[in-house]
């Protein structure tokens, strides 16, 4: 099998989450407030952090794809698409079993989660919508124009729900992490997103080479041969 | 520009002349409301302090209804293609469609505030132009992507399941701000809330009457 | 005499079959001509090509002089489609989707009338949902009338009618100004109508010349297929 560069992502990112978690789960001192609950943080805010990325990306892609119209654009589509409906998942269910201890439910309406969850409709839409249609060019547009407004949405949809109610933590940053928190925090989101650069790349390879054996040209017909019509003259 | 106001005067037109379905969408608006109302129970104070929510859940779940019609009258014989080499630039297609879908929605939500008057016993404490502006600015804020989605799924097989699968999360923002705006309107408002309701809900109007407009146009060539 | 249509290899896929392959057109600006061929055969998709409502897969193609991809609008005012489907609405009456369609179009109010007049529907208030194969097919050419085009492309005009009502249909095609495209199964009548005409089997020309001798082409493929 050939060599291919995301290969090093790959082992980049998982070298880094390991390293990330190990540090967050065993040396990193406990969070203040939470306790040792509070190391899901490690993998939560990664999570989160790369899972938008992976969509900005899908947007990103999605123009292109309407721009161009190529076949390469519509597969980082698919692709982008796809691994940022894992990562929301992946995100929920983090979310949920870090709210159950910390808060004592599974679910509450804060801006994020609830956000986080529209997204995951919105997008997991989009891969079903891409299902449905056959006609490869109408499938690129389609899919396309509803991951532009799909990501148009997300800022607005953020913004809505934390006017009707907040009450997750504030914004993670370095500022508001302290310093022995940071560094594992840095590398576990990095790590993450090498991992996520990997599944995307191969994720793209493997739509590039179906939707390009769908497009690949069966070979036409060969010329007929001219018609005699016969004792006409 | 003429173009639109043919297009929005001849929705219209068909709605008008297809009025047993006008009706027929308007029961199902009310029968959405009974069915809230049953489940919810009868105690009084719980149907009155969700008033707002009945009236926009019933115009959403209408909005699937109306918006599906919308492109099924296009697609149905072939009209569709007559427009597009009238030619009929796409711009006015898409403002004359979503403009005759949104003044469909506001009589629709409009019927709905009496229903819920009565049937939850609802009251108008607050200010009843932030009710009246709720209104219009939710029903467009429906009515601008629920044209792009509609005319994305017209010609797809099993499209009624992916309309409301497509169009709900995107109209979060709106259900959000309008039934706040709404429930201000009728609770009553002593922390002067609903203006920033307002303000969200007219960002959103112009963001998506924007961007559905410009990608309209891609959508319905594909 | 200025070519109206224009095309060179064009060819159109759907997924792994060719529906059409190595077609090479030209049509002037008054020429009416015949395309023929047996079901499944193009006709169609060929017909939607040339109005700009599907891209060709390969090939060009060019009308009134210019590519039709960058900019269709203007391709488009200048010709008209009769498809398969009427392209009405059906729960308005005639006068009133001519009215709709010619406002769109920004053809003058009297247009409709005669319209109206020429497809004999002036006294017809029903929608169209109660009209007639027969009605919505003089309908739709009068939908096409109202538009004036340069270019008509006519897809099976007579599929449905009686011989009156292919009486009058040929009328109304005979007096289209402009070139007429015409994919139709009924030769004799077509013929007709027609300057010359091209035979189409399996997305690609077989057989092109003088519309007298459609009918001898076509009998000699079938013929050629054991079918006759």
């Amino acid at each position: 099998m050939s060599f291919r560069w995301e290969t090093i992502a790959g082992l980049l990112g998982v070298g880094l989450v390991a390293w990330g978690h190990y540090n967050g789960l065993f040396v990193a001192p406990p969070e203040a407030m939470m306790g040792d609950v509070g190391r899901i943080l490690y993998v939560h805010v990664p999570t989160a952090w790369v899972g938008l990325t992976t969509y900005l990306l899908a947007f990103i892609a999605a123009i292109g794809a309407l721009w161009t119209g190529k076949v390469g654009w519509d597969a980082l589509v698919e692709a982008s698409v796809e691994v940022g409906v894992v990562l929301n998942g992946l995100l929920l269910f983090q979310g949920s079993i870090w709210a159950k201890p910390t808060w004592g439910v599974y679910w509450t309406w804060d801006p994020r989660l609830t956000t986080s969850a529209v997204m995951v409709v919105a997008f997991g839409a989009i891969v079903v919508l891409r299902r449905m249609i056959d006609q490869p060019s109408r499938r690129l547009t389609l899919s396309a124009v509803a991951t532009i407004v799909a990501f148009v949405n997300v800022p607005i949809t953020y913004m809505s729900v934390k006017w009707w109610k907040t009450l997750h933590q504030n914004f993670s940053s370095p500022e508001t992490v302290s310093s022995t928190m940071v560094t594992p925090l840095r590398v576990a989101a990095f790590g993450m997103l090498f991992l996520m650069v990997w599944m995307v790349t191969t994720r793209w390879r493997i739509g590039v080479k179906r939707l390009g054996e769908e497009a690949a040209a069966a070979d036409m017909p060969a010329p007929p041969s001219p018609l005699s019509l016969g004792g006409e003259e | 520009m003429r173009q639109t106001l043919a297009i929005f005067r001849k929705d219209l037109l068909i709605e008008w002349r297809t009025a047993s379905r006008t009706v027929a969408l308007m029961s199902f608006a009310f029968i959405v409301l009974l069915i809230l109302s049953f489940a919810i129970g009868a105690e009084s104070s719980a149907l009155q302090l969700h008033a707002a929510a009945y009236i926009w859940i019933a115009v959403l779940l209408s909005s699937t209804l109306l918006l599906d019609r919308s492109f099924r009258v296009e697609v149905e014989a072939g009209a569709l293609h007559s427009l597009l080499l009238g030619p009929v630039r796409p711009a006015a297609l898409f403002f004359g469609k979503a403009l005759a879908n949104f003044v469909q929605l506001l009589f629709l939500g409009t019927i709905t505030i009496p229903l819920v008057i009565v049937l939850c016993d609802a009251t108008f404490q607050g200010q009843v132009w932030v009710m009246a502006v709720a209104l219009i600015l939710g029903t467009a804020g429906l009515a601008a992507p629920g044209t792009l989605y509609a005319a994305m799924i017209a010609r797809l097989q099993g499209r009624q399941l992916m309309l409301p699968l497509l169009l709900f999360p995107l109209i979060v923002p709106v259900l959000v701000a309008a039934v706040k705006a709404t429930s201000l309107a009728m609770l009553g408002d002593p922390m002067n809330q609903a203006e920033a309701w307002l303000v969200l809900l007219l960002c959103f109007n112009l963001i998506y009457w924007c961007l559905a407009g410009v990608l309209f146009g891609r959508v319905i060539e594909s | 005499m200025e070519a109206v249509v224009q095309t060179r290899d064009l060819a159109c896929r759907y997924g792994a079959r060719w529906a059409l392959a190595r077609v090479d057109l030209e049509i002037g600006a008054q020429e009416r001509v015949l395309i023929v061929g047996p079901n499944g055969c193009g006709k169609t998709t060929l017909l939607r090509i040339l109005a700009t409502l599907e891209p060709p897969s390969r090939g060009s193609l060019t009308l009134f002089g210019a590519d039709p991809s960058t900019n269709a609008l203007e391709a488009r005012r200048r010709l008209a489609l009769l498809g398969h489907a009427p392209g009405v609405y059906e729960d308005l009456s005639a006068a009133e989707n001519l009215r709709v369609l010619a406002d769109c179009a920004g053809r003058p109010v009297p247009d409709v009338d005669a319209a109206l007049r020429i497809a004999g529907l002036e006294n017809r208030p029903d929608p169209v949902r109660r009209l007639s194969a027969g009605m919505r097919r003089r309908l739709a050419l009068a939908v096409l009338w109202i538009q004036q085009p340069d270019l008509a492309l006519l897809d099976e005009p007579f599929a449905q009618l009686d011989p009156g009502g292919i009486a009058r249909v040929g009328e109304a095609i005979r007096n289209l100004p402009g070139a007429v495209v015409f994919a139709s199964h009924q030769v004799r009548h077509a013929a007709l109508l027609c300057d010359r005409a091209i035979l189409l089997d399996e997305g690609q020309i077989r057989w092109s010349g003088a519309a007298d001798q459609a009918e001898d082409a076509w009998r000699a493929l079938h013929i050629e297929r054991g079918q006759l």
